[in-house]
């Protein structure tokens, strides 16, 4: 190595270690643990990371969305003061309604939004179970599943949703 | 000043036309004060108004001592009951809540923190600063924990930047008209200076790892409303924002701490920021894929419309406006972009067919409200006003007819100005002036 090929070496590892000093900042975050993370911790991805141990099945799921989702979804999923969650109308036009059976792309979703708002009233009391069951009779009125299928952190995921492939990133440069 | 710009006969109608139909040159009126010096010796400034003056005397006001300075001022009474924003559900009923700007009533380019629009999705919640907690995990080195207080204490940094609703301007895709107001049509948008703690300052200290390409940012509402993020846009210029135009930020807005994305989907700028996650993919959430996921005419959807495109409207004359007999009017309005800095915005006040170039508002600052104004000499006919904007980019305000063919109308009227068909317009707005002065929204 030349001599000045060196003193360009040694200025880049300088203005690296200095870069590096300069992006710890203040360092005033207080360290936690996953676990301590814990019931924060609610996101269910896409290929069923995050989702948490138990299952439900809609059997199982029926009267619990009959006592807890009924009073505002309407029996059956069929909607009332809030919107259907059972239905494939076809989407004939850019203001068709989105429902779980022609629009929703992923399984997962289902189980994350149950898990993470609703009960509307009280939202993040369902015990895991029960968010399975629910998500299993809802699946199941859909025709997304079988009518004895169980939802658990394995089979949820492999729930195929029937527009799933009709989306376009819009942006993808920006990913 | 240039002899050229100069004139003095004080007669509108002796101004340069830059466009049909009375539109004026940008540079005719600004800041120079000789037309109206020129009008008012020569008598066209009184005959706009058509009653002689009458001698000035003291009101009532003048001669006494006022009110006590309040500890927190507010606008004046006469203002309180006039100016304020659009409510879509006053009530509380266990639904969205909308809050929109009423861009008719204000001017310049910063919203007033009580005006600036907002969206709950569950309510507001009733969060105590000292209690709130935001959490950084996932794929870090170390996950971490900040209290507000931590946060007040790390360098800041300042962005002016619009935050739009990915539905704002919905009812424009109706197949007709909708008779709205710029309010109730354009009132999800806002635009103010935010100040926070750069996320990339954040993350650099929990030490992201490098299969990361996205974060699942999500908030501490009832809801615990979720979105995912390119790790991009952290980099770039992401906030975590606590300040709204210098103070802490409305509680509709996220108090006491919001995600702030410049110039990407309002949405996406999660309120109430309590935890982020690091990923290696996007989790799908709800907002992503069902409600910002919007049908195109071949029944496929775009996911993932980060940026708010060129757009621009005019917010007088608009709809629901009177003009008061022919004469002199500004036309002005606001013009932003997802893409960067507005290049130029024109102006037409004959649906389109011929176009004169606005006066863009100094400084002109990129993802934010840029204000034009265009003077223009009603002549009492029929008008129909327009703007159009590009960005520094070379991106282009779409046109109406090319818009609607890429993005699709609905198939019957849509009848409530507060309406959801569909997402993302950025195309022209057009108001009609009828010869009663009457401004009303149509198509041209």
């Amino acid at each position: 190595m030349s001599t000045r090929n060196a003193v360009l070496v040694a200025a880049l590892l300088a203005l690296a270690s200095s870069t590096a000093v300069a992006a710890e900042g203040p360092n005033l975050g207080q360290p936690i643990t996953e676990k301590e993370v814990g019931a924060w911790d609610i996101n269910a991805m896409p290929d069923g990371t995050g989702l948490p141990p138990g299952s439900g099945t809609s059997a199982q799921g029926a009267p619990i969305y009959a006592q807890k989702c009924a009073a505002c979804h309407g029996e059956g999923g069929k909607g009332a003061s809030a919107g259907a969650l059972v239905g494939n109308p076809p989407i004939t036009g850019i203001e068709s309604p989105k429902t779980i059976a022609n629009f929703w792309g992923y399984s997962t979703t289902v189980f994350d939004f149950i898990r993470r708002a609703m009960p509307w009233i009280s939202p993040r009391t369902l015990t895991n179970d029960e968010v399975y069951a629910i998500t299993a009779y809802i699946l199941a009125e859909n025709k997304l599943i079988g009518p004895n299928d169980v939802m658990n952190a394995q089979t949820l995921p492999k729930v195929k949703m029937p527009n799933a492939d009709n989306f376009i990133i819009r942006f993808p440069d920006r990913i | 000043m240039r002899d050229s710009q100069r004139h003095r006969s004080g007669d509108l109608d002796s101004l340069p036309p830059a466009a049909g139909n009375g539109l004026l040159d940008r540079r005719a009126l600004l800041g120079r004060g000789v037309l109206f010096a020129g009008a008012a010796a020569t008598g066209v400034g009184s005959s706009l108004t058509g009653a002689a003056a009458e001698p000035l005397k003291d009101d009532p006001w003048s001669q006494t001592a006022g009110s006590i300075s309040p500890a927190y001022e507010r606008p004046s009474k006469y203002e309180q009951q006039r100016v304020n924003r659009i409510l879509s559900n006053p009530n509380g009923e266990p639904r969205t809540s909308h809050a929109r700007t009423p861009h008719h009533l204000l001017n310049g380019t910063i919203t007033p923190n009580g005006l600036h629009f907002t969206i709950v999705h569950s309510g507001t919640p009733d969060i105590d600063p000292d209690k709130h907690r935001l959490v950084i995990h996932g794929l870090v080195r170390q996950p971490k924990l900040f209290t507000l207080e931590t946060l007040s204490r790390y360098p800041m940094a300042s962005i002016t930047t619009f935050v739009e609703c990915g539905g704002n301007s919905a009812p424009m895709f109706s197949n007709e008209a909708v008779q709205g107001t710029v309010q109730q049509i354009h009132g999800l948008c806002s635009c103010a200076e935010w100040t926070g703690v750069r996320l990339s300052t954040l993350l650099d200290e929990c030490g992201v790892d490098p299969k990361a390409k996205w974060f699942v940012a999500e908030g501490a509402d009832s809801l615990a409303l979720s979105r995912s993020v390119p790790l991009t846009k952290a980099w770039d210029d992401a906030l975590v924002a606590l300040y709204q135009n210098g103070e802490r930020i409305m509680p509709g807005n996220g108090y006491p701490m919001r995600l702030l994305l410049p110039a990407w989907q309002g949405n996406m700028n999660v309120k109430f920021l309590r935890r982020i996650q690091v990923s290696e993919g996007p989790a799908m959430s709800y907002y992503e894929t069902r409600t910002y996921s919007q049908l195109l005419p071949n029944k496929k959807a775009y996911r993932f419309h980060f940026l708010n495109e060129v757009k621009s409207f005019i917010t007088s004359p608009s709809h629901g406006m009177t003009l008061k007999g022919p004469g002199f009017y500004e036309i002005t309005g606001i013009a932003y972009a997802a893409t960067g800095r507005i290049a130029k915005v024109m102006v037409s006040a004959d649906g389109g067919k011929s176009w004169a170039q606005a006066a863009l508002q100094a400084p002109v600052i990129p993802k934010s409200f840029t204000r034009f104004r265009a003077p223009w000499n009603w002549n009492g006919s029929p008008a129909i006003l327009q703007s159009r904007a590009w960005d520094e980019g070379g991106n282009v305000q779409p046109l109406r007819a090319d818009f609607v063919a890429a993005r699709g109308e609905t198939q019957k009227p849509v009848t409530n100005p507060l309406g959801f068909p569909n997402q993302h317009y950025n195309s022209i707005t057009s108001w009609g002036v009828d010869p009663s002065g009457q401004v009303k929204h149509v198509y041209a």
